[in-house]
């Protein structure tokens, strides 16, 4: 990347677009997390906030199928934490643009960062793009969907509760997949991508509920392929 | 309309949990200089990490979720179609979830 990174509303508006198909993949992911939320006696005051403020589906549903009244407030706490720590790792990946940036754009830009629109905005850093707010682009879009979508789940709540295992729901498994395709960079990714699926594996069996698995998955694998292009490539 | 106090508590706690994660790696990311062993190993973190969050999922969920993995896959390989892919493989699940 040598053209000098920016900011501008063209950026912004590709983000949203592109983020289109990703919008789709996680409605159902939203509606689901309305329902639940519903049902874990949440007002819809109060699961439209948590999806605009926490933004983060999976650690709701895990912190909703445990809620209790009054609010398990350390525990869910800890549990957002705990299920998010993979986003830790994922800023430091867009680090080329966001080095460039200053003020909010940085720090807004990551509070609307959700794993589908940063993959995206990877992509298209890696592709050459230089504008850096496709990543507030797609992200603005998703957090308005996702809480919209949490809106009409609390509502459809109230008629029906589809049961845990619907096939619906696999469409938020789909976009990751799909994501797999995206970061496929060739045979150089085989080795550390199958050491992330092992130790993922077992550290989900180990520590399951959590994302413990995703970050020492993740951890290891880019660890040895790190270290292995590094040091072919400065053979010391 | 109701806002309950310690449902809002934990909302909020589960918020700033949240954007520790999101803002706080790349925080302490630009406290130190990343070296080229860092930026290497940064690189392969997108890939590793979606590889991680869908194989252990796809062990957990059995065949059904593996022919709906396998549909989305190679529609997304094929066509390069995003929507293409997650609704084949949705509606590839849906049947095997109806059928096995």
């Amino acid at each position: 990347m040598t053209d000098p990174v920016i900011f501008t509303r063209a950026g912004f508006f590709q983000g949203a677009r592109e983020s289109v198909p990703l919008l789709i993949g996680t409605m159902p992911f939203g509606l689901v997390t309305g329902i639940t939320a519903h049902g874990a006696g949440l007002s819809i005051l109060e699961a439209v906030l948590m999806s605009a403020v926490v933004y983060a589906g999976s650690a709701q549903l895990l912190a909703l199928a445990a809620w209790t009244h009054p609010a398990p407030i350390v525990a869910a706490t800890f549990a957002a934490f705990v299920v998010n720590l993979r986003l830790a790792l994922m800023g430091p990946v867009l680090a080329p643009w966001l080095d460039r940036l200053r003020g909010w754009r940085v720090w807004l830009s990551l509070f609307v960062m959700a794993d589908q629109t940063w993959a995206q905005s990877v992509r298209t850093m890696n592709a050459g793009g230089n504008d850096a707010a496709v990543l507030l682009g797609g992200g603005t879009a998703m957090i308005v969907v996702w809480t919209i979508m949490t809106a009409i789940g609390h509502v459809v709540g109230s008629y029906i509760q589809p049961p845990p295992g619907h096939p619906l729901f696999f469409a938020a498994l789909a976009i990751f997949v799909c994501m797999l395709v995206n970061m496929w960079r060739g045979p150089r990714d085989i080795l550390p991508w199958l050491i992330a699926a092992v130790v993922a594996i077992i550290v989900s069996r180990l520590l399951p509920g959590g994302s413990w698995h995703i970050v020492s998955g993740a951890l290891c694998g880019s660890l040895v392929g790190g270290l292995l292009e590094h040091y072919r490539k400065t053979p010391a | 309309m109701r806002l309950d106090l310690s449902n809002l508590a934990a909302i909020i706690g589960m918020a700033l949990a949240t954007y520790a994660c999101r803002g706080g790696g790349y925080w302490l990311f630009r406290q130190i200089r990343p070296t080229p062993l860092i930026r290497a190993v940064l690189a392969f973190i997108p890939g590793t990490l979606f590889v991680s969050y869908v194989v252990p999922a796809l062990v957990a969920g059995g065949v059904r979720q593996m022919v709906g993995a396998a549909v989305t896959l190679v529609i997304m390989i094929t066509t390069g179609s995003l929507i293409g892919a997650i609704v084949g493989g949705t509606g590839a699940a849906w049947l095997a979830y109806s059928f096995l």
